[in-house]
C-alpha cells in the first residue's frame, strides 16, 4: 500500500490507520456504525426547516455559487459544452448580479472546449476521469484518463472509486488508486466519487468517506449521477459527519459534493441546512460544498426571480443551456 | 410396636430464605382446631421477621425471575409431586384447621394440588398470552413482554388454609416474583407444612417466605416496606384494608384488593397472574 | 453567517377566543369556580379566560357521565361506539393545524412538535382504539369484558391534547364514560377537543371536560360516583390519589414521573446516539416523564461523545414556539422555570460541571437554555430528582453491570435507553432494565399499539395496545 502523499501530518491514530492493509481494515471497521433509521430521521427532521425571506435569498445565491454545472452525456458536443459554459458565466442574463457557478463538469475530451470558454472567469473546470462512471478499467487507463483531463486544463478531477474492490473488502487497493490518481492530478483538486447508490449501507458510506479522506481526496462526492439512487440527504449527512470528524481530528477542512437528483431549490436548501447544522457554518462555501447538477440551476434562478419580483416566475424566463 | 406410642409432635416455625427459624421475637401462639382444641404452637412472626423475609425475597428475585420459564415450570411441578406425597398430612391439617369432614378436606387438598399444577404449567405460556409484537407506525420492531413485579407481600386468605393459600401464592411465583406470605392467622398449619414441601423441592430458598402470626401486626410493616413492590390484600382484616392501601401508596405499590368471599374452588382465570406483572415494551429500529 | 429568518406559523390559525367554557352533558357551560387566565409561556401574554369548575359542576359532570353510561354508552353495541370514535379521529386530523397552533400557544412547545407529534399521535390513538370497540371479546379478557362505568381522568400540561387522547380513547372504546380535567396551565386544546366531540355528535354526557386547578382534579378523583381514576402527573400527586382511593374499591391507574437512564456503550452508533440523547432530553423542553435525563456513557467514549453532544446541542434553536425552526420552545410556566433553576443551582452547589448552550434566548417568556451537567454522581439531586426541563445529567460507567446498576438505582422505572451495535447486549440490557419502556438505538417513540407505563414509583397500569384496555375493563 502506498503512503498518502497529501496529508503528511496526520495525527498518529490516522497515520497508523494507513500503515498497511490490515490496519486500514481495522480502522474502517472500527468506525462507529450508522443507524439507518436514526440518520434518516435526522435528515427528514432537518428537512422541515423553513427558510424564508432574506435567509432564502442568501441560500439561493449561495447554492448557485456552489453548482458544478454538469453535462455528462454520450451525446455531448463542443456546441453543448460552449452553451453550458455561457450559462455558467452568466446564469441569468437579465440579472447580472447573479453569482457565477463554481465549476462546469464535463468528460475529459470536452475539457479543452470548456477551458477556452471559461478563461479568465474564475470558474473551475472539473472533469470526470478514471473510466467514469463504472471505473472498470486498469489503473493505467485510469491514470492516463486523469492525466489527459489535467493536461487539457481541468482544475478539478472527479474520480470514481473501485466499488467492486471496496465491496469485496480490498480497501488497500481502493486507497492506492486514490493516492495515485491524486498524484496524477498535480495541482488539480480531487473529488472522490463513492457512488453511494452501489455501496448499499450507510456503514459503507462512512467507511468509503474515511477511505477517500485518508487517501487525500479534497472532496468526497456521493454519485456519478448514472446510478440510482444518486445523492440523498441522509447519505450526505453521513458524509458531512465524516468531514466534520476529519476536521476535529486533523484540523483540515475537506469538502462534500452531492451529485445527481437534486433538481429543486427546496431540495438544495435542505442540503444547505444539513451543511450548516451537521458539518457547520464554515462549510457553507463553494470551496467546501458543491452541488453536482444541471437542471437545479434553472430552478434556483426561477426562485431567485420569484423572491425578487414577488410573483412566481416561469421556465420561459430563464435560459436553457 | 406399642399401641400407645407417644407421637413426636412438630414445631411449627417460620420459613425465611430457605431456613426454618423461630420468630426472632421468641414469641409463639397457640393454634386450635375448629372446636377450640389445642393443635400446636405456631411462631408469632414480628416486624423484624417480616424485614428478614423481605430481604430474603429480594435476594432470591434476580435468580428466580432470571431462570427460564421452563425451569420455573419444572421446579413448580416438582413441588406438586412432593405435595402429592403429603396428601394425608395436608388433609388431616386442613380438616383440623377448617373443621371440615375428612372427605371434604381431602377434596380441598386435591384441588389445591391440581391448582398448583395448573399454575406450574403457566410459567412458559404467560409471555405468549400476555405479550405482544406491537405493529407500530414506523420502521421499528416493538414488542411487549410481561415481567414480574418483584417482591410481593401476600396476605393469605384467613379461611381457606391450603387451597386459598396455594391459589394466591402459586400465581405470584409462577411469573417470577418472589413472595413474603403471611398465613391465615388462625389456620396456619397447612402453610407451615407447605413450607416444608417447598424446602424439600427444588424451589430456591427465599422465593417463598412464610410468616405465621398476627396478620394485623405484620401486614402494616409489609405494606409500608419500601423494598416490597406489591401487596395482595386477600387475607387482610377488613378493618385494616384501607390503612394498608394507604401505606402501600407510599412507594406506589401495586395492590390486589380483597374480593368479598372469594371462592377458591372455581376456575381461577388470569387475574392473579396479571396482578403482579409489569409490561415492558422494547423498541428497536429496523434498518440495514 | 446564515441566520434563518423567522418563520412563524400564524397564530390566527388557532382561532383563539377570548373565553373558553367547560363541556358538561353535551353543552358548553360556565362553571362556578373563579375563571382562570391561561398564559402563552412564549410571551407571558394572557391568551384567554377559561371558566373553571366548582364542586357542583364536578357533581353535574359525574352525574351526566353516569346517566350517559347507563342509558346510552354502556349498552351501545361496540360497532356503534367505534364509529363515533372514528369520527373524533377524523375531526382531529381535519383540524390538525388549528390544534397544533393552539397547543403551541398554550403550552409553549415548538410548532414542529405539536404539528408532527402531538396532534397526529392524538388522532392515531382515537383511530386505534375505535377499532377495539367491537373486538373486545378477542382481547384476551374473556368473551364479553364489561366496562367499569364512569371514569375520572386528570392529565398534565406537557402533552395536553395527546394525553387527553391517551385517556379518552381507550375509555370510550371499552364503553366507559368520561369526566376529564386538563391541566390548569393548558386547558385550551382539550376544550377544542370538546367542540370536536360535539361535532362528532357523541351522546351528551359521554365525555365531560372540566377546567381548573388541582382542587378540581382532587374533586374528580375523589368523587364517590367515579368508578375508576386514571391520572398522569407527578409521583407526589399520584401517591396522594392512591391514598385517597385506598379502601374505596375504586380502580386506579397511574402514570407518574421518571428519571430515565440513557446508556451509551462504547460501540454505539455515536452520531445517532447523540441525536437520541438530544431527542431524549430536549424534546418538548424536557417536559417529558420518560425523558432520558440521566446519560450514562461508557468511559472509553465519554470525551468524544460529550464533545459531539456539545456541538450538537449548540445548534438547537431556542425561542418562539410558533417559529417552524424552533427546536426548543418555552418552559410551560414560571413556576416550572423556577423549579428548573432551583435544581440547576443544586447541581452547581453539589459540584457538577455545568455547560450551557450559548444560544440566544428571547427577552420575554419563560425560556431555559439547554444545559448539560457532567461529572455528575448518583448522589446528586440532579441525578435523582425529576427536573422536567432541558437539563441533562451525565454520568459514566466502566462495565455493562455497572451501567445497569446505576440505571436501576432509582425509585422510578418509566423508561430507559440503550445504545450499542451489539444485538445480544441490547437484549441483555433491555431485560435488565427495571423500566416499562426500553428504547434501543432510538428514544422517545410512542405509538397507540405499544403499551406505555412504568415500574415502581413511575406508576402502574399501561396505556396503549391490548394491555392498555385492561385499565378500563372490569376484569
Amino acid at each position: 500500500m502506498a503512503a498518502p502523499s497529501t496529508s503528511p501530518s496526520l495525527p498518529p491514530a490516522l497515520a497508523d490507520a494507513v500503515r498497511d492493509d490490515a490496519s486500514l481494515r481495522r480502522f474502517l471497521h472500527g468506525l462507529p456504525g450508522v443507524d439507518q433509521v436514526g440518520v434518516e430521521q435526522r435528515a427528514a427532521g432537518l428537512g422541515t426547516r423553513s427558510i424564508k425571506k432574506a435567509s432564502k435569498q442568501w441560500a439561493i445565491d449561495t447554492a448557485i455559487s456552489m453548482v458544478d454545472l454538469t453535462t455528462l452525456e454520450g451525446a455531448d458536443t463542443h456546441g453543448k459544452v460552449r452553451s453550458l459554459a455561457a450559462k455558467a458565466r452568466r446564469p441569468d442574463p437579465d440579472h447580472p448580479d447573479v453569482p457565477r457557478v463554481a465549476a462546469v463538469c464535463v468528460y475529459p475530451d470536452m475539457v479543452e472546449t470548456a477551458v477556452e470558454e471559461l478563461r479568465g472567469t474564475g470558474i473551475d473546470i472539473a472533469s470526470v476521469a478514471t473510466a467514469f462512471p463504472s471505473g472498470r478499467s486498469s489503473l493505467k487507463v485510469k491514470l492516463e484518463d486523469t492525466a489527459y483531463a489535467v493536461d487539457a486544463g481541468a482544475t478539478e478531477i472527479d474520480m470514481v472509486i473501485d466499488r467492486g474492490a471496496f465491496l469485496s473488502g480490498r480497501y488497500g487497493q481502493v486507497f492506492d488508486e486514490i493516492v495515485q490518481v491524486k498524484h496524477a492530478c498535480g495541482d488539480a483538486h480531487l473529488k472522490v466519487i463513492l457512488e453511494t447508490g452501489e455501496l448499499a449501507t450507510y456503514d459503507n458510506v462512512r467507511r468509503a468517506s474515511w477511505l477517500g479522506l485518508l487517501a487525500g481526496g479534497d472532496f468526497i462526492k456521493t454519485s456519478t449521477g448514472k446510478v440510482s439512487p444518486a445523492a440523498t440527504l441522509p447519505v450526505t449527512h453521513v458524509m458531512l459527519q465524516a468531514v466534520r470528524d476529519w476536521h476535529t481530528q486533523t484540523g483540515e477542512l475537506r469538502g462534500v459534493k452531492p451529485a445527481g437528483g437534486i433538481r429543486t431549490t427546496k431540495d438544495a436548501i435542505k442540503y444547505l441546512v444539513a451543511v450548516h447544522e451537521v458539518a457547520g457554518p464554515e462549510w457553507l462555501t463553494p470551496t467546501l460544498f458543491r452541488f453536482g447538477a444541471s437542471t437545479l440551476l434553472n430552478d434556483l434562478l426561477m426562485q431567485r426571480r420569484t423572491q425578487l419580483a414577488g410573483h412566481y416566475s416561469g421556465p420561459d424566463y430563464v435560459t436553457v443551456d | 410396636m406399642s399401641e400407645n406410642r407417644i407421637a413426636v409432635t412438630k414445631t411449627y416455625k417460620l420459613y425465611i430464605g430457605g431456613a426454618f427459624p423461630r420468630s426472632e421475637s421468641g414469641r409463639s401462639y397457640p393454634v386450635v382446631d375448629a372446636n377450640g382444641g389445642f393443635l400446636a404452637n405456631a411462631a408469632q412472626g414480628s416486624r423484624k421477621d417480616a424485614r428478614d423475609a423481605v430481604a430474603a425475597a429480594r435476594k432470591a428475585f434476580a435468580g428466580w425471575s432470571g431462570a427460564t420459564a421452563y425451569n420455573r415450570g419444572q421446579v413448580l411441578f416438582r413441588v406438586a409431586e412432593v405435595l402429592e406425597g403429603r396428601r394425608e398430612q395436608f388433609a388431616a391439617e386442613v380438616a383440623a384447621c377448617e373443621g371440615v369432614p375428612a372427605k371434604k378436606a381431602q377434596s380441598l387438598v386435591d384441588a389445591a394440588i391440581d391448582r398448583w399444577v395448573w399454575y406450574a404449567g403457566w410459567t412458559d405460556k404467560v409471555a405468549t398470552v400476555l405479550g405482544a409484537s406491537n405493529p407500530v407506525a414506523g420502521p421499528y420492531f416493538s414488542f411487549s413482554v410481561p415481567e414480574p413485579t418483584g417482591v410481593v407481600a401476600v396476605l393469605a386468605p384467613q379461611e381457606s388454609s391450603l387451597l386459598g393459600l396455594i391459589s394466591v401464592v402459586a400465581p405470584v411465583i409462577a411469573t417470577g416474583n418472589t413472595a413474603v406470605v403471611v398465613t391465615s392467622q388462625d389456620r396456619p398449619l397447612p402453610a407451615v407444612t407447605l413450607s416444608e414441601v417447598l424446602a424439600t423441592s427444588d424451589l430456591p430458598g427465599g422465593v417463598v417466605n412464610v410468616l405465621t402470626g398476627r396478620t394485623a401486626e405484620i401486614a402494616p410493616w409489609l405494606a409500608s416496606h419500601a423494598d416490597v413492590n406489591a401487596l395482595d390484600l386477600t387475607g387482610a382484616p377488613e378493618s385494616a384494608r384501607a390503612d394498608l392501601e394507604r401505606a402501600a401508596a407510599g412507594t406506589v405499590k401495586r395492590v390486589l384488593r380483597a374480593r368479598p368471599a372469594e371462592d377458591f374452588t372455581g376456575e381461577p382465570g388470569l387475574a392473579r397472574l396479571r396482578a403482579f406483572l409489569e409490561t415492558k415494551t422494547v423498541w428497536h429500529p429496523i434498518g440495514v | 453567517m446564515w441566520e434563518y429568518a423567522p418563520a412563524p406559523e400564524s397564530r390566527d390559525i388557532a382561532n383563539l377566543k377570548p373565553n373558553y367554557r367547560m363541556f358538561i352533558d353535551g353543552q358548553f357551560v360556565e362553571g362556578a369556580g373563579d375563571p382562570l387566565k391561561t398564559v402563552n409561556p412564549g410571551t407571558e401574554e394572557v391568551l384567554a379566560e377559561v371558566s373553571t369548575a366548582g364542586q357542583a359542576d364536578v357533581d353535574k359532570a359525574v352525574k351526566a357521565a353516569r346517566r350517559a353510561y347507563e342509558r346510552v354508552w354502556g349498552r351501545m353495541p361496540g360497532a356503534e361506539r367505534a364509529k363515533y370514535i372514528f369520527r373524533i379521529a377524523r375531526l382531529i386530523q381535519e383540524r390538525a393545524r388549528e390544534l397544533a397552533v393552539l397547543e403551541s400557544l398554550d403550552n409553549g412547545k415548538p410548532i414542529k412538535e405539536s404539528r408532527d407529534v402531538d396532534v397526529p399521535t392524538a388522532a392515531a390513538h382515537f383511530f386505534y382504539h375505535a377499532g377495539w370497540a367491537d373486538k373486545l371479546g378477542y382481547a384476551g379478557y374473556g368473551p364479553d369484558p364489561r366496562p367499569l362505568g364512569v371514569v375520572g381522568q386528570v392529565i398534565p400540561w406537557n402533552f395536553p391534547l395527546l394525553m387527553a387522547a391517551w385517556k379518552i380513547a381507550p375509555a370510550l372504546a371499552t364503553g366507559n364514560t368520561v369526566v376529564i380535567k386538563p391541566a390548569e396551565t393548558t386547558p385550551l386544546t382539550a376544550l377544542v377537543l370538546a367542540e370536536i366531540i360535539q361535532q362528532a355528535d357523541l351522546p351528551p354526557g359521554v365525555v365531560n371536560i372540566l377546567a381548573g386547578a388541582g382542587d378540581v382534579g382532587a374533586a374528580v378523583v375523589s368523587h364517590p360516583d367515579v368508578d375508576k381514576v386514571a391520572f398522569t402527573g407527578s409521583t407526589e400527586v399520584g401517591k396522594i390519589i392512591q391514598r385517597q382511593l385506598a379502601g374505596t374499591g375504586r380502580r386506579l391507574t397511574l402514570e407518574l414521573g421518571g428519571k430515565a437512564a440513557n446508556i451509551v456503550f462504547d460501540d454505539a452508533p455515536l452520531d445517532q446516539a447523540v441525536e437520541g440523547i438530544v431527542n431524549g432530553i430536549f424534546f418538548n423542553q424536557g417536559h417529558v416523564c420518560c425523558a432520558g435525563s440521566r446519560l450514562l456513557v461508557q468511559e472509553s467514549v465519554a470525551d468524544e461523545l460529550l464533545e459531539k453532544l456539545h456541538v450538537r446541542v449548540s445548534t438547537l434553536r431556542v425561542g418562539d414556539p410558533l417559529d417552524k425552526n424552533t427546536d426548543v420552545g418555552a418552559i410551560n410556566s414560571r413556576e416550572q422555570l423556577t423549579k428548573i433553576q432551583e435544581l440547576v443551582e443544586s447541581g452547581d452547589a453539589e459540584g457538577a460541571e455545568r455547560w450551557t448552550s450559548a444560544c440566544p434566548l428571547p427577552d420575554k417568556g419563560f425560556y431555559f437554555a439547554p444545559t448539560v451537567f457532567s461529572n455528575v454522581s448518583q448522589a446528586m439531586r440532579i441525578a435523582r430528582e425529576e427536573i422536567f426541563g432541558p437539563v441533562l445529567s451525565v454520568l459514566t460507567f466502566r462495565t455493562p453491570d455497572e451501567a445497569v446498576a446505576k440505571a436501576n438505582n432509582t425509585p422510578y422505572g418509566l423508561s430507559a435507553g440503550i445504545w450499542t451495535e451489539k444485538g445480544s447486549r441490547i437484549l441483555w440490557a433491555a431485560q435488565k432494565m427495571r423500566a416499562g419502556v426500553v428504547w434501543a438505538n432510538t428514544f422517545n417513540r410512542f405509538d397507540p399499539t405499544a403499551p406505555f407505563g412504568g415500574y415502581q414509583e413511575s406508576g402502574f397500569g399501561r396505556e396503549g395496545g391490548r394491555t392498555g384496555l385492561e385499565a378500563y375493563l372490569d376484569v
